[in-house]
């Protein structure tokens, strides 16, 4: 992938004049995406196999990864699915809860998609996950332009999602346990290399840092993914107060 | 167990509250006037969340994992790739937690 900084010209103001909405773009987005479709492959299966355990049908396992397409939450609520009163408040509460880290990820696309239609917009958001909003963050930081590049990171990502569900499934027994080859470590190596083309000098340094250490700090202390969340808060906050002119 | 109709009421409850997730963020932020500050908030967002994601990983599970990313950040400086970067990652993580085993 090739580096190549924005121009500092521009602002948030225009910046989203500058933005299209291409098939090349889509195609970019899904051809960058495909190395991490594997190790989504490797999380969807082992969601399949515990999806049987939880004894969820095939289309109801099929169901819940095709509409909700959110990995994190849907374990969370395989985890609570065979209580008794089954709970489904308690199921749904805590999906919102695991998944408002998207929140932050959607207020980050603003200035970029402001300008786009309604529907695109929409329809793009609903394909977004942690790993194709990383790469298209990273690939807007490095001058990219083209809207596009988020719903085709997204879609390769939600066909290896629901497909390795329904093969978890309905073939699970065989597949061992993916950490044993270090594909549980893919995420965050990408994340840890996407990082470094975000870096911008020092105007990282005093968010990033206040962001790992208040995710530490909450992953320790606080159960679930409130440390995304709060991490990415406390680290962006301190970043506007610094970087504000 | 549960009826079927609740548990397809449930996945639906589950879908409804994550695209508002999706969604949400985007249209609040649609409400807002853009001001120097919140330009500069929004901005900082991707590398504080990519940093919130990784971090506990990264400094709190073995050093296994501290090293694999140490190797996948020298990597990705060095040859600007992110697949070489990764399998570098991967590849250096089951070594170590081989080793340490």
């Amino acid at each position: 992938m090739a580096i190549q900084k924005a121009t500092n010209s521009e602002n948030e103001a225009t910046i989203g004049e500058k933005m299209t909405f291409t098939f090349s773009g889509v195609l970019l987005g899904a051809k960058r995406a495909i190395p991490l479709a594997l190790s989504v492959c490797a999380v969807g299966v082992a969601f399949g196999v515990l999806s049987r355990q939880a004894r969820l049908s095939v289309i109801d396992a099929l169901l819940m990864s095709g509409l909700v397409y959110a990995g994190a939450s849907q374990f969370v609520a395989l985890s609570l699915w065979t209580a008794i009163p089954f709970p489904v408040i308690a199921i749904i509460l805590t999906t919102f809860i695991v998944n408002m880290r998207h929140m932050l990820m959607g207020a980050s696309l603003r200035p970029w998609y402001a300008k786009l239609s309604p529907w695109k917009v929409y329809t793009t958001v609903f394909f977004m996950v942690d790993e194709s909003w990383a790469l298209t963050m990273s690939d807007f930081a490095k001058g990219g332009r083209d809207a596009g590049f988020l719903l085709g990171s997204g879609f390769t990502l939600y066909l290896a999602w629901v497909s390795s569900t329904l093969i978890g499934r309905t073939a699970g027994a065989w597949i061992q346990n993916p950490a044993q080859w270090g594909l549980d470590f893919a995420f965050t190596a990408v994340f840890a290399a996407l990082l470094v083309g975000m870096w911008k000098g020092k105007s990282n340094l005093l968010p990033w840092v206040v962001a790992a250490v208040v995710a530490v700090a909450a992953a320790h202390w606080l159960p679930g993914k409130w440390y995304i969340l709060l991490g990415g808060i406390a680290g962006s906050a301190v970043g506007a107060f610094t970087d504000a002119k | 167990m549960q009826s079927e109709t609740l548990t397809l009421l449930t996945i639906l409850g589950m879908a409804l509250v994550t695209y508002s997730t999706r969604a949400g963020g985007f249209w609040l932020m649609g409400l807002v006037t853009p001001s120097p500050r919140i330009e500069a908030w929004l901005k900082q967002i991707p590398g504080a969340v990519l940093v919130a994601i990784i971090a506990p990983t990264i400094l709190t599970s073995s050093i296994a994992e501290t090293l694999a990313a140490v190797a996948t950040i020298l990597v990705a400086i060095r040859t600007k790739n992110v697949l070489i970067a990764m399998l570098v990652g991967i590849a250096t993580v089951a070594l170590l937690r081989l080793m340490i085993k």
